[in-house]
Formats: structure tokens, sequence, C-alpha cells
């Protein structure tokens, strides 16, 4: 894995970057050496200073001070598209395409084989039809972008960025929204790069897809570069200790589920057609109910369908043994209900208001308007819950969309506990953000069920689920298919779940 | 980056600061064209002069804006301020020609401007049109609406109690400048005072979380385009009042436009979310002194949209983005936060390597 010596020229060596915003330092003498044909991990907390490091590798940041030199030579990308040009690709999480648009002209836009000023389309699909199948992928390149899963279009948006560039590719979270399997394509296309001699950065929060590929990592906190080290000499523990700059405890516990309680919502044949299948269940206060699935199997549906975000057209739902309607999401909260939805950016913050304004917004409106909350009560609620769940910000004042992402679902878990929730549903609570973080919403949620809340989460973290669960309900094609209780719930039952068939 | 600290809330002052320094400007143009700008009289019990002038005059667009402001603030758009206007001017002259008092014929123009907001908070609310186009509409036919009530003609009337709002005056100053100011310190106190400023905000940035936390959207929508509504026919009250007639085709003709550069002179953006009702008054204030300044040079009158055209533009270049960065830089480019030495030594682990 390594025949990789230090003392080899590296392909790509920034020194001294720093990067100020006002107010803070985002970067403080940062170097990074990439070293030709290695993978090499970029890892930190979110706020670390990893996205800020790579756009001004790219260009799309200035950077205040520093130099970064290509194969040798001092270079100055102005722009990301200046720093493609100088052999730097990047992809993100978020594929960079256009949907609407073939594989083949995704691949080749900008810089179509052309004929009499026509572009050669045969030509271009065959083009890129060859440079597909270097990477594995035997798909027709005339289909629209979209026919394809994003596993494989995150593969064209790497063959793109490494026809057009070439020497150093940037992967920044390329597989936060692929499923296993699909990261096992990936890691095959990365390692026929590597062998090509293409040098990688990538940057995850997956710590065992960094074990899995990579061969350096440097490890960013707080805007400095705290180590680089060759992963195969180091454990996992090194590494988080070294991101965290604490000594983490296991981040499994022994599980500890506590006892339940009354049953507080039961729900009874709760469906949407063409939505998902109708489905039972129950929670009672003091447990958490664990929702568990591959993407799209219906988990985000289900906690959609009972918090009223899309309103069921059967079934019904149970409070305390009474029905309730809950039509919309204002129901859902007058009822003491509260979603933390999967998607952030999209449903969740609200980014230009102040953290302030966001942590105060669903306590707000379940009150109405002609009841504002006196502002030295709402201050001192956000600073209780900036506390309470150690949200880092400059300042209350701070529009929300400015904080990282870990922050950001810690100030949306506040805005819902301001609520005083007796129900919980958190949709991915802990998706796309850092291992401190991460800990943390962990141990919120286990506090949580022992003071007696009730909870559903839905994960697509195993380990996660089973740590916290005192049930796992197994979600397949829109449909409930297992429930686990107890001493069941493993990864592997859960895992064997997902996969057997169904049965009758 | 780490302890939250508890600053001020962020000063009005601060906000409107770019407003009153073009209104500041724009005033001294006046002067420069004009020495005797300032000059206050009090004649015949009531004020006179060329500063009393640009905050009478400013009065229709100054009411509009406010009610823009909050439509504006969800993402929204009114174009039918105009329409409404035309519409609410002609019930109020009608009224009174029926042989109403003066009240009766406000209430009336008052309902038939609720109306129409209801009516376009309905359109964008619950059927979910796009602000523009279902604002369009009424814009369009707004004024169709009010050549009915007028029946094709300008309705003059001489009632003393309705001339009054738009050409009387209350302790020496003009009706209208009151009437403005009232209403703008009104919405402003109703909207900050109570959560609902907070509220549209949020809907304007980004109407699914809000939803999603519980917010009801759909009354608040309707409830600006209401608020836009009700503006809307103060200000037509207030121009008929002024000419003592109902003029369906002229009343307010082309003011939506400026009420809508009023609220983005007043820096508030056309995308939603943040706003200053303050600012948009501000703004309405700076459009008027603009007019003005253009009435008092002298200038023969073929030069005066053309010279509001680049005064205007003058305006929004210094309020750009790129422009606004730039000018963000230079005062970013002060003392920056220094590194802290003593946090500069890497752990040993580095240094093994």
């Amino acid at each position: 894995m390594t025949n990789i010596s230090t003392s080899d020229r590296p392909v790509l060596h920034a020194r001294g970057i720093s990067k100020f915003f006002p107010g803070t330092i985002a970067l403080d003498d940062v170097e990074l050496r990439l070293m030709p044909g290695e993978v090499h991990a970029l890892l930190g907390e979110n706020g670390a200073g990893k996205s800020t490091l790579i756009k001004c590798l790219t260009g799309a940041y200035r950077r205040d001070a520093g130099v970064i030199m290509l194969d040798g030579t001092e270079v100055e990308p102005a722009s990301t598209a200046d720093s493609q040009r100088l052999g730097i690709g990047t992809v993100y999480q978020e594929v960079n395409l256009l949907p609407n648009l073939t594989v083949a002209e995704n691949l080749f836009l900008g810089r179509q084989p052309m004929r009499g000023g026509f572009i050669a389309r045969k030509r271009m699909n065959a083009e890129a039809r060859a440079v597909l199948q270097d990477y594995g992928l035997e798909i027709d390149p005339a289909e629209p972008l979209t026919a394809y899963s994003v596993a494989i279009q995150q593969v064209i948006a790497i063959a793109r960025a490494v026809e057009m560039s070439g020497k150093v590719l940037i992967l920044d979270e390329p597989t936060a929204s692929l499923d296993h399997d699909e990261v096992q394509l990936l890691f095959g296309v990365i390692r026929k790069l590597k062998k090509r001699g293409l040098s990688i950065v990538f940057i995850t929060h997956f710590l065992d897809q960094v074990f899995a590929i990579s061969d350096r990592a440097t490890i960013l906190r707080n805007g400095r570069v705290i180590g680089e080290c060759v992963l195969a000499e180091v454990t996992q523990h090194d590494v988080v200790t070294m991101m965290l700059g604490r000594q983490l405890e296991a981040r499994v516990k022994a599980r500890d589920v506590g006892v339940a309680g009354k049953t507080l919502v039961e729900v009874e044949d709760l469906g949407k057609r063409g939505m998902i299948a109708p489905f039972s269940l129950d929670i009672r206060e003091g447990e958490v109910v664990g929702l568990a699935g591959l993407l799209g199997s219906g988990r985000t549906e289900t906690a959609n369908l009972i918090f009223g975000v899309v309103p069921a057209d059967q079934g019904k739902i149970m409070l305390r043994g009474q029905e309730i309607g809950v039509t919309n999401p204002r129901d859902a909260v007058a009822h003491r209900f509260a979603l933390c939805p999967e998607d952030r950016k999209v449903d969740g913050i609200v980014g230009d208001l102040s953290v302030r304004d966001n942590i105060i917004l669903a306590l707000q409106a379940r009150q109405g308007w002609m009841r504002p909350i006196p502002r030295a009560k709402v201050q001192e609620i956000a600073e209780s819950y900036v506390r309470a769940l150690d949200i880092r910000l400059a300042s209350l004042d701070m529009p929300i969309r400015l904080l990282s992402g870990g922050n950001q679902q810690k100030a949306l878990l506040a805005r819902w506990l301001a609520t005083n929730p007796d129900f919980l549903i958190l949709d991915e609570p802990t998706r796309g953000i850092d291992v401190g973080a991460h800990a943390e919403i962990i141990a919120l949620i286990e506090q949580l069920r022992a003071d007696g809340m009730a909870l559903l989460v839905a994960s697509s973290e195993l380990e996660e689920l089973v740590a916290y669960s005192t049930r796992v309900i197994v979600l397949r094609d829109r449909k409930q298919v297992r429930e686990l209780a107890g001493d069941e719930i493993t990864p592997d039952n859960i895992i064997n779940a997902i996969a057997t068939e169904e049965v009758a | 980056m780490t302890q939250p600290t508890v600053g001020p809330r962020p000063s009005v002052f601060k906000r409107i600061m770019p407003q009153l320094v073009i209104l500041a400007v724009a005033l001294a143009l006046n002067v420069a064209v004009f020495p005797e700008f300032f000059h206050i009289d009090f004649r015949n019990g009531r004020l006179f002069g060329n500063l009393i002038d640009v905050l009478n005059r400013g009065a229709p667009v100054a009411l509009l804006c406010i009610g823009m402001t909050l439509v504006i603030a969800t993402k929204g758009i009114d174009l039918s301020v105009g329409a409404v206007m035309a519409i609410a001017g002609a019930v109020a002259a009608a009224t009174v020609v029926d042989g109403h008092s003066w009240g009766t014929a406000l209430l009336a123009a008052l309902l038939a401007g609720g109306l129409c907001g209801l009516w376009n908070g309905f359109l964008v609310a619950v059927l979910r049109i796009q602000p523009i186009v279902a604002t369009l509409v009424l814009m369009v036919a707004g004024r169709g609406i009010a050549q009915l009530v007028t029946e094709g003609k300008i309705l003059t009337f001489d009632n003393a109690g309705l001339i009054n709002l738009g050409a009387g005056t209350i302790a020496g100053v003009p009706t209208p400048i009151l009437i403005w100011l009232a209403l703008g310190a009104l919405v402003t106190f109703g909207v900050r005072r109570t959560a609902l400023g907070m509220l549209i905000e949020a809907i304007g940035i980004n109407e699914r979380s809000s939803r999603l936390a519980g917010i009801n959207s759909r009354v608040l929508l309707v409830c600006v385009y209401l608020v836009s509504g009700l503006c809307a026919a103060l200000a037509g009250v207030i121009v008929a009042a002024d000419i003592k007639g109902a003029d369906a085709n002229n009343a307010g003709l082309w003011l939506e436009l400026d009420a809508i550069l009023a609220v983005v002179i007043g820096g508030n953006s056309l995308l939603g979310g943040r706003f200053s009702i303050v600012a948009s008054l501000l703004g309405a204030l700076i459009i008027q002194s603009i007019n003005s300044v253009i009435l008092l040079s002298g200038l023969p009158p073929e030069f005066n949209l053309v010279i509001k055209a680049l005064l205007i533009l003058g305006i929004l270049v210094i309020q750009s983005p790129r422009i606004g960065n730039y000018i963000y830089m230079l005062r970013a480019s002060g003392p920056q936060p220094q590194p802290d030495p003593l946090v500069r030594q890497r752990p040993e682990k580095e240094a093994a390597q």
C-alpha cells in the first residue's frame, strides 16, 4: 500500500496557507502535502477548515497567505476553472452536473468533439462510452444523467474532473449519500485512478472509509494542522483523538435502553397511496424507536406522515388513547410533537434569520404572533440551549446559515426542545456532522429518553440505532418488514431484515 | 468562535444609515438648486415650505411602501396597489356623492381595499399562484373596476370632511403627513412588538422550514396582502381628496413601481427575508426629494424622467452587492485577529513523522 516515501516531491504542496474572515481565523499556517499516486484523507470536525482549505486550493477563495506548489512550480489559481486548467479537479457531495443533459454531454460539456460547427454526437457518445469503460461503467452515454443513480453520477463527475484536469482529484464528501455497495463502486474507481498515478484528496466523515481507501491523512482542528500521519501506523482511536483534541469514550457504549413507560402515540394503518404502505406503530414514553432501512425505504416518509408534513389519506393517530387529527405540522406541534427533518438546509434552518430567532421559531409559532416571547426570555432560552448543547457560535445574532452543519443541527434540536415536546421525531440526526457533535447528539438522545420523552429516530447508521433504540423497526420498499426488540437488536439482524425477502 | 456573546440588538440606526446618508445627499441637492429649501412658514394656520411639500407629496408612495415592504418580505410582490388606489378613490367619491358622510366613505374605501388585498392573498396563499402574476390580474382589472364605480367619468365631490383627508391640516400639519407617519409607526410597532415581523421574515427566507416549524404561513401571507390593500386604499383616498375627485384612469398610475422602488432603496431584498419599514419610508422620501430637486432646478420638464432614472440608478449601484462587498472589504481590512502564538506548536505526533 505504501510505496510512497515522503522524500518524493509532492504533486501538490500547499504551505503556510492562511485565511482570515472578519472576526475569525479560518486557516492558520496550514500545510498539505500530496504525494504522487496517493489517496490522502483530509480530516477534521465540521468547522475545522477542510472546506476552506479546499476552496483556497481551487481558487474559490482568495487565500490571505501561503504558497501552492503544483509539480514543483508555484501556481496561483484565480478561480475554480483556472485550477481545473492547472490540473486540480474537484467533485463535491452534491453532484455538480446538469441533470437534463445526457451522460456524454455532461462528460464533454464545453469541449465537445465538433464537426463543421456542429457537435459530433456519434463520436461524442463513442468517446464517452470508452472513457466510462475505464471507470468500470457499462452505461449508455446517450441517456440523460438522471437515468442513473447518484453513485453513477458521482463516478461520471469524477470522470469529467479527471479527464479535464488529470493531476489532482479532490473528493469532497463523495460518499455522503451513497449506500454500501455504491461506496464499493466508488472505491473501485478510486483504486483504478490511484494506479494511474493520480493523487486524490478524500474528505469524509466516515472513518471506516478513510482507513479502507486512504494512505495518509492530514488532520485539521480549528484551522490548524494537528498532524499528518500514515494511516497504516495509527488506529481510528488515534485519529479521532487528534480530531477532537480529547480522549473520546468508546463510541458505542453498552446498550442502555431504560424502561419504557405508558403508551404515548399509537399509529394505526397510517398511509398514503404512492408514498408509503399503511403502517402501525406505537411509541411509549421513555423509549426510542429506531427506523432502519436503506435510502428510499420509507424512513423519511414515515416521519413526515406522522408529523403531518404530508397529510395521510388513511389511518389514524392516537395520542394517549385519544384520536387526534394531524393534517399539517401546526397540528402536530400543537400536540407537542416535534420533527427534526433530514434535509437541514431545505426543511430545517431559516438561513438568514439569527440563531436566536431560529431557536425560538417553533415555540413562538405555537404561541401565536399575538403573544411574543419577551426578549429577555428569548435570550435566556437561546443561551441555555447554546450552553446545554454546546453550540459553537460567535454570537446569537449571526445568521444560522453561517454555522457548521453540526452546530446547525444542534440549533434545530434546540428549536424543538424549547417547545418541550412529548414526542420527538429525528430524521437522520447525525448525517453529515462531525464526530464530536455526533457523540453529543447520541448522548442527548439517551438523555431525553431517560427523561421520559418518546423518540422516533430514523437513521442509516446501524451501530447508532443499536446503541440507543429500545426497539427497531425495519423498512424495505416503503413497507415495514420487521420489528426487533431487546437482544435481537444487532447490526447483523437489522441487515438480515433489510436483505431478506418478505415471507408470506 | 466559542462562547456566545450577548450583543446588543443590531441597532436600527446602523440598518438605516445608508438610507439616511442618501436622503441627506438628496436634500442637500435640493438646497443646492434652491437655497430656501428648508425655509418653513406658518401662514393661515398651515405650515408651508418645500420640505413640507416633500413630506406631503410623498404620502401616497410612503403609504404604499408600508404594505409593499411586508409583501416583499414574504418573497412576494404586489403590483395591484396603484389600481387599488383608483378603486378606493372611486368608492370614496361615489359614497359621498351618494350623500353619505366622509367617515362612511373612508370605511367603504378601506373595505374595498381590504377585499382587494384578500383577493390577492387568496390567489397567492391558497391557490399558490406566483405573486407577480396573481397581483397582475388586479393591476389590470382594478382600473376597470374603478371605471365601473365612477361610470367612466371623473367623479368630483365637495365633501369637506373627505377633502380634509387630502388637503386639510391638523394643528397646521397637512393631514397626509400625519396619516403616513401614524400608519408607519402603527405597522412598525405592530410587527416588531408582536412576533409577526419575525414570522414574516421566516416565511420569506424559507417557507418550507417555517411551515415545518408550525408557522401558519397561509394566514400570514393573506395578512400581508390585506395590509398592502388597506395601505393602498388610504393612499387612494388621499389622492382623490387632494384633487377633489376620483380619476379611475390616472389615480395611482405607476405608483406601484415607485412603491417597489422605495422598498428597494430602503435596502430590502426582493428575495424576501429581513425587512425594515422605516428604511422603506426613507426610500419613499428619497424618491420624493429627487422629484423635488428636478422641479426646483427649473430644468425643462422633458428632463425629469431621465434625471430621476439616473439618480436612482446611482443609488442602486451604491447599494449593489458588488459595491457593498467592496465597502465591506475596505472596512474589514482593518486590524485582523492575529493567530495566538502559544497554540501554534504542533503536537509531537507530527514532529515524529
